[in-house]
């Protein structure tokens, strides 16, 4: 039976909210005591080392450069380690592929020592720099490499997982050395033919000592075996919630070519007014718009081009304007401004000036009373963003600031960057990957509209006047 | 020139209206099979393999993203068939008689797969059965051809003994086959069911015969996967789903936060604190919770103060999910029931007239909180005990997930303050225990009135999602229809039937079972 002092409980600790981040957390005294939660799901308890494996052309490095791109969008602190630019840190020149012969000594001298800068980098950016997770993209085809790999992710406390690409097709090999290898420093200095030579010997140089991972040797690894290309995967032991995540995206992701639109809808009578949010129609001249982009949409020419929109107003009535079939996604909604929806910046600043100082001093974290901050739309915008990757040409009749989230994702904009990307109306960007990164196109569709952006304004105190507040708020009717 | 929209009143949807009248919107849906065709997922691999698990599993959770599926369990169609089962010798590759019977069943059940798909609006049939032989998949591959279905296999591979009897006992012992046996016979029995599949059984070979099928072949009760030719979004969903759900003994509890202030003034959302038996319910709660004594537990909250309050008294660590939070209520929040009579009445009607549909003017609907849910379910699935604190709306939402319950019904479901559900898996479905912890609180359930006209049908969008519960499994055989065959019939000579051997357990997820805990508390805990 229990006593007096054990029924009556400890009191629990008062909360107080976050005034950035609207987030409620224990204090003590009126001061935020050590948050034993955490505000978002845990990923993982510990970091993780992702390893890639495969013979050189066989899409590793840009296997490394997106899932980075893609972790650290979603917020999980990523950074990619490619041994091969250690090697050209230490080896200025490259002539040949004799380098890389399995009988060169000094090379194999180097390779490994530029193999161990890299592992120690990843060290310092793991457990000093609260890195979560670590990209070590080198060939590692050797068990014995991997092995020395395992150890020191032992001794260090973590977590191993290794992404392997296997591929013999001859064509993805062929082009994969067109568009990334010709143009590596490397090269700089052959023509196209005697670069080919070398680098598929190059790749002969690996062969004899490639040890795949093996069903019954690295049984007891994790790891993802990405087989042509993302034709068929083998997938043994994800172990957490960020391993398992990141075998879900490399198998949505492709590289047949195509192209993703990102647009805002037309005009609406709200920007017009100077107002954020809300759920207006388009203005006469985002009418106008909405038959440009038709038109534009109809030029271009698209195979199978797919037309999503948000479920608010102006993005349908856009849409409505092109003739073809769309898909709404509630996913796709404008930032939710809480109690500013349908202010203007005029009125927040009169009626709520401390809220627009701290939206001025982190205006990624900053959530609105009752609303949404963009880190939450990250959040919000993911499975969209997954689907984007699985499909072809698609066309996103969007807003702002979810086209600024979209947009950092493609383009690896930080989260101080990502809510001052330009993202005017009128204007589509059109992405093409190409390489290991997105060609964009901004193609202005010559019908005016207000100005929606609203710059970083100089004075982001909360003691500052209402003229410093506004001097960046764009001209409005 | 572009057509007019209309506001959708019930999910204040915009769609295109002509004259006046709402028309269908340019989706992508044309007809039923052009856009978007149904999927056959096919089960594949010995008895005891864990696949009417699956089957039934997968099927609850396509169904409560929105996706129409049902399961076709052949060894029903068998016992409906063959109403008394013998022994083992049914299943023997020359037992002519026996061989006949499993293959009418399978086209039966084939049958009812493609009326289900063409007919009835369901995107996804589960083929539960062993299909085992190369032939027999043929034959699946070409009724998908003819039919314009795409067919996904979902291989279960399993060579431990443990797993196989641990199966055996807790699925098949007590299955109706056995009903006269005792547990010693039945598995020696059941094992020698699985001996005559055993030499005939061919695997998915992704190397050569298979490297053109779509498929996942599930190893060691997911140790490792390994994934063909994923064709599409449903596939990948499939995929990802299968790769994190596992079968370690866990417990989940569910509970919403202690009774907040809004709660006792009749409030709808907002972001009030504890009321004063809200907090002593945290006690109890706290106190509960460690007498549970659990290994490992989670704990998860919403972002609203009123949880992260009642988490706050467990002293433990706790992990807070935007997702969790409760449904907005958009322009009513923080309004009583009366004050959204009084101020929105057409609004208050539309609620009750199609409470899962119905979205609050700037808020969400039941439909949008399932979408908003889904990652903390995919989460729940991976982990192994959870308690998480949330909401009302919350909890319906992922109470009808584990409960296999339709759209109709979450909305409704009861979920009391100062109670705690304990959801446990046990066979092919889940064990719900209800704590009441004792602490009094006020009553929010608001039951479904009385007459409630219904609304036009709601449209139904891919990415806005409507759970329905798993349909029955269709029981009939209709054997005596099987003139016309709807496939081609494979000689039986080379025939080596496979067919589903699983059983219907009373503990089924259809078959709510609820038993009250009374948790008594010592008189001294009143504040």
């Amino acid at each position: 039976m229990s006593s007096t002092e054990d029924v009556i409980m400890a009191i629990p600790r008062e909360l107080t909210q976050n005034p950035l981040r609207k987030i409620w957390m224990p204090c003590k005294n009126g001061l935020p005591e050590k948050h034993i939660s955490q505000k978002r799901v845990c990923m993982t308890n510990c970091p993780t080392l992702i390893v890639t494996v495969g013979l050189p052309a066989r899409g590793k490095t840009y296997i490394s450069k997106k899932l980075t791109r893609y972790l650290n969008w979603i917020g999980v602190p990523t950074k990619e380690f490619n041994v091969g630019q250690y090697r050209r840190e230490c080896v200025k020149i490259y002539k040949s592929f004799e380098f890389f012969r399995p009988d060169n000594e000094e090379g194999l001298k180097i390779r490994k020592q530029c193999a161990l800068a890299a592992l120690n980098d990843v060290r310092q950016y793991l457990s000093v720099e609260g890195g979560q997770v670590a990209v070590f993209d080198a060939t590692n085809t050797t068990r014995e490499r991997r092995a020395t790999i395992v150890r020191f992710a032992e001794q260090n406390g973590y977590k191993v997982f290794f992404v392997e690409s296997v591929c013999e097709d001859p064509n993805v090999i062929a082009e994969n050395i067109v568009q990334v290898k010709l143009g590596s420093p490397d090269y700089t200095d052959c023509n196209t033919e005697e670069a080919i030579q070398d680098f598929m010997k190059r790749i002969k140089c690996y062969e004899n000592s490639y040890q795949p991972l093996d069903e019954n040797l690295d049984r007891e690894l994790s790891y993802i075996k990405i087989m042509n290309v993302g034709q068929r995967y083998l997938v043994n032991r994800v172990l957490d919630h960020i391993q398992s995540r990141i075998v879900y995206y490399l198998m949505n992701i492709h590289i047949t070519p195509r192209s993703i639109y990102l647009c805002r809808h037309g005009e609406s009578d709200f920007n017009v007014r100077g107002c954020i949010g809300g759920d207006t129609g388009l203005s006469p001249r985002g009418k106008e718009f909405a038959q440009c982009l038709g038109r534009f949409i109809q030029d271009q020419n698209i195979k199978d081009l797919k037309v999503w929109t948000s479920q608010m107003k102006r993005t349908i009535q856009t849409a409505e304007a092109l003739g073809v079939p769309y898909e709404q996604w509630k996913a796709l909604n404008e930032i939710d401004a809480g109690v500013c929806e349908e202010m203007m910046y005029e009125e927040i600043q009169e009626h709520y000036p401390l809220e627009f100082a701290l939206r001025d001093q982190d205006k990624y974290r900053y959530r609105y009373p009752k609303g949404e901050s963009y880190e939450d739309l990250v959040q919000r915008l993911e499975p969209v963003i997954m689907e984007l990757e699985r499909q072809e040409n698609v066309l996103v009749i969007c807003h702002q600031a979810v086209m600024r989230c979209l947009l950092a994702y493609f383009l690896d904009k930080s989260a101080e960057e990502l809510p001052y990307l330009k993202c005017p109306l009128h204007t589509v960007l059109k992405l093409t990957p190409v390489a290991y990164g997105c060609k964009v196109e901004s193609i202005y569709l010559n019908v005016e509209a207000v100005n929606t952006h609203r710059d970083k304004p100089e004075n982001v105190d909360i003691s500052r006047l209402p003229e410093e507040a506004l001097l960046t708020v764009p001209a409005h009717y | 020139m572009p057509r007019e929209l209309t506001q959708n009143r019930i999910q204040k949807i915009w769609i295109p209206s002509k004259d006046d009248r709402p028309s269908m919107p340019r989706t992508s849906r044309g007809g039923p099979h052009l856009a978007n065709p149904p999927t056959v997922i096919v089960m594949v691999g010995l008895p005891a393999r864990g696949k009417t698990y699956i089957s039934r599993k997968l099927t609850r959770y396509l169904n409560w993203i929105g996706i129409p599926t049902k399961v076709f369990n052949v060894g029903e169609y068998r016992r409906e068939a063959v109403k008394h089962y013998s022994s083992y010798d049914f299943f023997k590759s020359d037992n002519e008689d026996a061989v006949k019977i499993r293959q009418q069943c399978a086209l039966a059940a084939l049958r009812d797969v493609k009326n289900y798909l063409t007919e009835e609006e369901g995107q996804v049939a589960v083929f539960d059965a062993t299909n085992t032989t190369r032939e027999r998949r043929d034959m699946i591959l070409e009724f998908g051809a003819e039919n314009g279905f795409k067919i996904f296999f979902i291989e279960s591979v399993c060579d431990d003994p443990n797993v196989i009897a641990c199966n055996i006992l807790e699925v098949k012992v007590s299955c109706p086959d056995y009903q006269d046996c005792n547990k010693t016979d039945a598995m020696e029995d059941f094992k020698k069911r699985i001996e005559c599949y055993r030499m005939n059984y061919q695997p998915l070979d992704p190397d050569q015969y298979d490297k053109n099928v779509s498929f996942i072949k599930v190893i060691d009760v997911g140790r490792r996967f390994l994934v063909n030719r994923i064709q599409d979004h449903i596939q990948s969903r499939i995929v990802y789903y299968l790769m994190n759900i596992h079968v370690q003994p866990r417990s989940i509890y569910l509970c919403r936060h202690g009774e907040s202030q809004h709660n006792l003034q009749g409030r709808l959302g907002g972001d009030s604190g504890l009321s004063t038996r809200g907090r002593k319910y945290a006690g109890a709660l706290a106190k509960f919770v460690e007498e549970q004594n659990l290994k490992g537990l989670k704990v998860w909250t919403s972002q609203l103060r009123r949880s992260i309050q009642t988490a706050e008294a467990l002293n433990v660590p706790y992990e807070q999910w935007k997702a969790l939070n409760e449904i907005d209520a958009g322009v009513c929040e923080e309004m009583t029931y009366e004050e959204v009579r009084e101020r929105f009445p057409e609004e208050f009607a539309l609620r009750d007239q199609d409470k899962y549909y119905y979205r609050y003017p700037s808020g969400e609907s039941y439909q949008d909180l399932v979408q908003r849910v889904e990652p903390v379910i995919m989460e729940l699935e991976r982990q192994e005990n959870v308690l998480v604190i949330c909401h009302q709306a919350v909890m319906r939402c992922l109470l009808a997930y584990f409960l296999d319950k339709s759209a109709d019904e979450m909305p409704y479901l009861k979920c009391p303050l100062h109670t705690v559900l304990k959801l446990t898996p046990v066979a092919y479905g889940c064990k719900v225990e209800s704590i009441s912890l004792n602490v009094d609180a006020v009553n929010t359930h608001r039951d479904r009135p009385e007459e409630v006209k219904r609304g036009p049908s709601t449209l139904i969008r891919r990415n806005s999602v409507t759970p329905l519960t798993s349909p029955e499994p269709n029981k009939k055989p209709r054997i005596e229809g099987l003139d016309d065959p709807i496939i081609r019939e494979v000689t039986p000579a080379q025939l080596t039937l496979c067919s589903a051997s699983h059983t219907t357990l009373a503990l089924s997820t259809q078959n709510l079972k609820i038993c009250s805990i009374e948790c008594h508390e010592p008189p001294q805990l009143c504040l």
